[in-house]
């Protein structure tokens, strides 16, 4: 009797891990690849959120092919090295179809050597330095041509901007954004005497001596403006010291690309108010699908005071493209879709559309925003249609020959024009 | 003949002039409003690069709500109901906009956000509009603000402008204003007078700091040819040569003032971080790990307390000193009673649990209070900053926090030199065995010594609470510094952290204007391993028996 019983409920379970295992065959596996510890935590917890609401939503819509989608959420907890573990891992043992993932430059450098060994596809949706791009990889976050360089064109055209500040946290993104733009300020004909590029370490925070360096740059007779990539935490005490020494947005306007509405959301943003930040995407723009996005985000995280950002934009616009892609292909096979991938088109949240060009970058519609009192933007400025994003800056010397282009015949990531070879280096 | 002709005509224009500003002048005081009226309501339908003319426009109706407008624009409380384009002045109510005609000053029925939409500003506008009203603030009965509005003329004068200054400045009360209402004068002679009044402007303006006068005289100077000058432009040169490098030096001799100023300033913050530490690790030999923490709970403090009366964030830091010392002091008794005294003499334990401390201090706030940062308001008398001249003014948090921590440090010095409770630590200190033989209770010492430390460091984290972000790693940034203070200065010396704090924080911001601020803390750092080598005790070692 007692055996009996135990047959049956080894079968009973055994059934039932069968029916697991066909469950499993029959969904397509999701990987997120985002810090859930670690410094990087803050800003990337949301777009692991944000993933997640989009495959729920996919799924209450049906799925993708027949087949529902199945989230595999691993924590690279803000170690680099670990990313390209983790994306082993997704690829090699949980055989994910798409990661979407990565925040920083240097985890994203981490995690491309195995993306391209094991033919995995990540989407990338994070503002960057550019100056890359690999089959594997499609980014859709902004490239420099996509926000800095808007940024600086509105501060020299609209606000007469003849003086510059570049100041920046000391890492390859700010390096790398500056040297772009002091390029592009030099080629509009702005003198070295009138460049200041400051550099400081992550989490500054005795800004007395830079600021006051700079109300003297600025008090020279010229408009001065500052293209600030300072970092995360350093901000709050940089504009707090602008504030206290009696610098306002009007003398000398800050615009920066590292503080969205996560940012400032829960701080006093009033020493903030009117300086600018620029973006592709911001909450206050009034559309339609941006309101249903907030309201779904509202609700999925069950916080009314939730605000959403930039790079979540840039989520929702890689994970609308990428299952539009695979029901166009009518597989998850990733050069398939790969291929598939350039040419679609989805509506973005600012009422605008997004194009993966064969670049691997999105098209992008640029805006200015001055920062509000409650944390906020409102947009003073907006491109008149969409930018496509430049892999390879135009204004540095080593990059402005090279394209990059993966449909037949180029199919290459770096390829130069002039000679009409292809490196083969996706970086 | 054509002579007369002309006059005769200039004479009929001139009347005519005339007769038209008195007709102008009794319809006015009947068309202003309507004008204005008619203006405003152009707002929300008109484009950011067409907004400047009109806004001067609606600056010149020069009507009693005229400032209201351009005011409520610059500030960004202008707004627009996009039913029927009224314009408005929203301010913010809970949830609700509370609104009022901007015009008619009629209230309307609150309404929400989306029902509104904002008239457009950016940052040029706020410029213009400043300046536009500078103009009419030129007769406003209140001091400052009459200054203010020189000084905006000052820096981007118009024609009208001039005449008003000119018109207003014998009747000027306030000798700052008048002095610089003359200044602004003195500036437009020098753009645009004869070579005689610019060569008198030029002397009197030798002793005025303003950066745009030194702009103006340094682009005349440019603008002078190189060679073949004649004997006018040659006076001129040498002239605007002689002032412009007097100004220079003046401005480069309070330049390195400020420099200092900001060198104690980032010292004496050094020392409050620092000077709790002295007392634990210099008097008791115990390496504290966890002594950011301290800083970090004191920090919190002040956050809590101003949560708990958000209506006295004018007081929050007077409460929050006191508070921070005990819940941190009560922190630090608790850890030594329950840690440190068991592990006494073993100096490399202490360092791994006091380690081990913080790690569970800051992931317990971080379950408290989420691993975000918390915002910390500073209060009104803390922002802002001392204006001296033109070129140099302190602020006003960098000043009290200087003042503060010297106060810290004198009120430390007279306990351990004066108290009681100071000779017995000072006994402990030197000769523990000894002390207890004459009857002092060393563990209770050890206990109040390691609280007081704990203590001040909570009283250096509210202070930190002003100036960075408040969040479970405040701590560790401070940390380092701390240590190298401590051991720059010589192992419990008190004098010794003074000095240290002060010079390092002074050498580092003399260094970052010429290196930037990440090699000034490189060489720094570097500097000092090189003196440790060279005086393994620091600038002021203990001498005598007691050294070891």
């Amino acid at each position: 009797m007692k055996f009996k019983k135990l047959i049956l409920a080894s079968s009973i379970i055994a059934s039932s891990l069968v029916a697991q295992v066909t469950m499993a065959a029959d969904t397509i596996k999701v990987g997120v690849l985002h810090s859930l510890s670690g410094t990087m935590a803050i800003s990337e917890t949301t777009l692991k959120d944000t993933v997640l609401m989009m495959i729920e939503e996919q799924n209450k819509a049906g799925g993708l092919l027949g087949k529902k989608l199945e989230a595999v959420v691993v924590d690279p907890a803000s170690n680099w090295p670990l990313f390209a573990e983790k994306s082993r891992e997704l690829l090699a043992k949980d055989k994910v179809d798409v990661i979407f993932g990565c925040w920083t430059s240097v985890s994203r450098k981490s995690a491309l050597p195995v993306l391209e060994e094991l033919n995995g596809l990540l989407f990338y949706p994070v503002q960057y330095e550019g100056e890359e791009s690999s089959k594997n990889v499609f980014y859709t976050g902004a490239a420099p041509n996509q926000q800095a360089i808007p940024a600086v064109e509105y501060l020299m055209d609209e606000i007469g901007a003849t003086r510059w500040v570049l100041a920046g946290t000391d890492y390859v993104y700010p390096r790398t954004t500056n040297k772009i733009l002091a390029a592009y300020l030099k080629s509009k004909g702005v003198k070295d005497e009138d460049i200041m590029i400051s550099y400081t370490p992550f989490g500054h925070s005795d800004w007395q001596g830079i600021v006051s360096d700079i109300k003297k740059f600025g008090s020279e007779g010229k408009k001065t403006a500052v293209v600030s990539t300072i970092n995360g935490d350093a901000n709050i005490p940089f504009y707090k010291e602008l504030g206290n020494q009696g610098i306002s947005a009007e003398d000398i306007p800050v615009v920066a690309f590292s503080v969205g509405e996560e940012e400032l959301s829960g701080f006093d943003a009033k020493p903030l108010v009117g300086h600018l930040a620029a973006w592709n995407y911001f909450q206050s723009v009034e559309t339609d699908e941006n309101e249903e996005f907030i309201a779904n985000w509202k609700k999925y995280i069950g916080d009314d005071k939730r605000v959403t950002n930039d790079p979540m934009e840039a989520t929702y616009i890689g994970f609308k493209m990428w299952a539009k892609a695979v029901e166009k292909v009518g597989t998850t096979d990733v050069d398939a879709v790969e291929q598939g991938l350039i040419g679609i088109a989805v509506p973005n949240l600012t009422g605008g559309i997004a194009v993966m060009n064969a670049n691997h970058h999105l098209s992008k519609p640029v805006l200015i925003g001055e920062i509000q009192e409650d944390g906020q933007f409102e947009v003073v400025s907006e491109t008149p249609g969409t930018v496509i994003g430049d892999a390879w800056s135009d204004f540095l010397p080593s990059s402005k020959n090279l394209i990059s282009d993966w449909t037949a015949p180029v199919k290459c990531g770096n390829f130069d024009v002039t000679t009409a070879k292809c490196s083969g280096q996706s970086f | 003949m054509k002579r007369l002709f002309s006059v005769l005509l200039s004479c009929i224009i001139s009347w005519q002039a005339l007769a038209n500003t008195q007709d102008m002048s009794t319809v006015e005081s009947t068309h202003t409003d309507s004008t204005l009226s008619q203006l405003v309501n152009q707002l929300p339908t008109t484009k950011l690069n067409k907004m400047s003319p009109l806004l001067e426009k609606i600056a010149e109706t020069r009507n009693d709500k005229t400032r209201g407008v351009l005011k409520a624009m610059m500030e960004g409380d202008l707004y627009y109901l996009k039913t029927d384009k009224t314009v408005v002045l929203a301010l913010k109510e809970e949830s609700l906009y509370s609104i009022t005609n901007i015009l008619t000053a009629e209230a309307l029925a609150p309404v929400k956000k989306s029902k509104l939409r904002k008239v457009k500003t950016n940052n040029r506008l706020r410029g213009d509009i400043r300046s536009f009203i500078a103009k009419i603030d030129l007769t406003d009965p209140n001091k400052a603000v009459r200054e203010q509005a020189v000084k905006q003329l000052l820096d981007n004068s118009s024609k009208s402008g001039l005449a008003a200054i000119q018109s207003l400045i014998t009747t000027e009360t306030d000798d700052e204003v008048r002095e610089l209402m003359h200044v602004t004068l003195l500036l437009n002679q020098l753009k645009t007078g004869t070579h005689h009044e610019v060569m008198a402007a030029i002397t009197q303006l030798e002793d005025t700091l303003e950066p745009s006068v030194n702009n103006t005289m340094v682009k005349m100077l440019a603008a002078l040819p190189t060679n073949n000058k004649t004997p006018e432009q040659k006076a001129l040169a040498a002239s605007l040569t002689k002032v412009i490098s007097s100004i220079e030096d003046k401005r480069s001799f309070f330049g390195i003032i400020e420099n200092i100023f900001f060198g104690l300033s980032l010292g004496s913050v050094l020392l409050l971080a620092a000077i709790g530490l002295t007392i634990t690790f210099g008097v008791m030999g115990v390496i504290n790990m966890a002594h950011g923490e301290m800083m970090m709970l004191g920090a919190y403090t002040t956050y809590v307390i101003q949560l708990a009366f958000p209506n006295l964030i004018e007081y929050s830091l007077l409460m929050a000193v006191p508070a921070a010392f005990l819940v941190s002091g009560f922190v630090g008794i608790i850890i030594e009673r329950g840690v440190i005294r068991y592990l006494k003499g073993r100096p490399l334990e202490t360092l791994l649990a006091t380690f081990g401390i913080s790690l569970i201090l800051q992931q317990l706030v971080r379950t408290i209070f989420s691993p975000l940062n918390r915002q910390v308001q500073a209060p009104e008398w803390m922002t802002g900053s001392w204006v001296i001249n033109p070129v140099f003014s302190l602020t006003y948090n960098r000043l009290y926090i200087i003042i503060f921590s010297l106060m810290v440090f004198f009120t430390l010095l007279l306990i351990l030199k004066k108290s009681s409770l100071g000779l017995h630590v000072r006994a402990v200190s030197q000769n523990r065995d000894m002390a207890r033989a004459l009857s002092i209770k060393s563990d209770r010492v050890d206990a109040i010594t390691f609280g007081l430390g704990s203590g001040i460091a909570g009283v250096a984290g509210v202070v930190l609470s002003q100036l960075t972000n408040v969040g479970p790693n405040l701590g560790q940034a401070y940390i380092i510094d701390s240590f190298l203070v401590v051991v720059f200065g010589g192992v419990g010396n008190l004098w010794g952290t003074l000095v240290a704090a002060m010079s390092l924080g002074s050498i580092n911001k003399f260094l970052e204007p010429v290196v930037g601020s990440v090699l000034a803390n490189i060489i720094v750092l570097v500097g000092l391993v090189l003196f440790i080598q060279k005086r393994p005790k620091g600038l002021f070692p203990q001498k005598g028996r007691a050294a070891d």
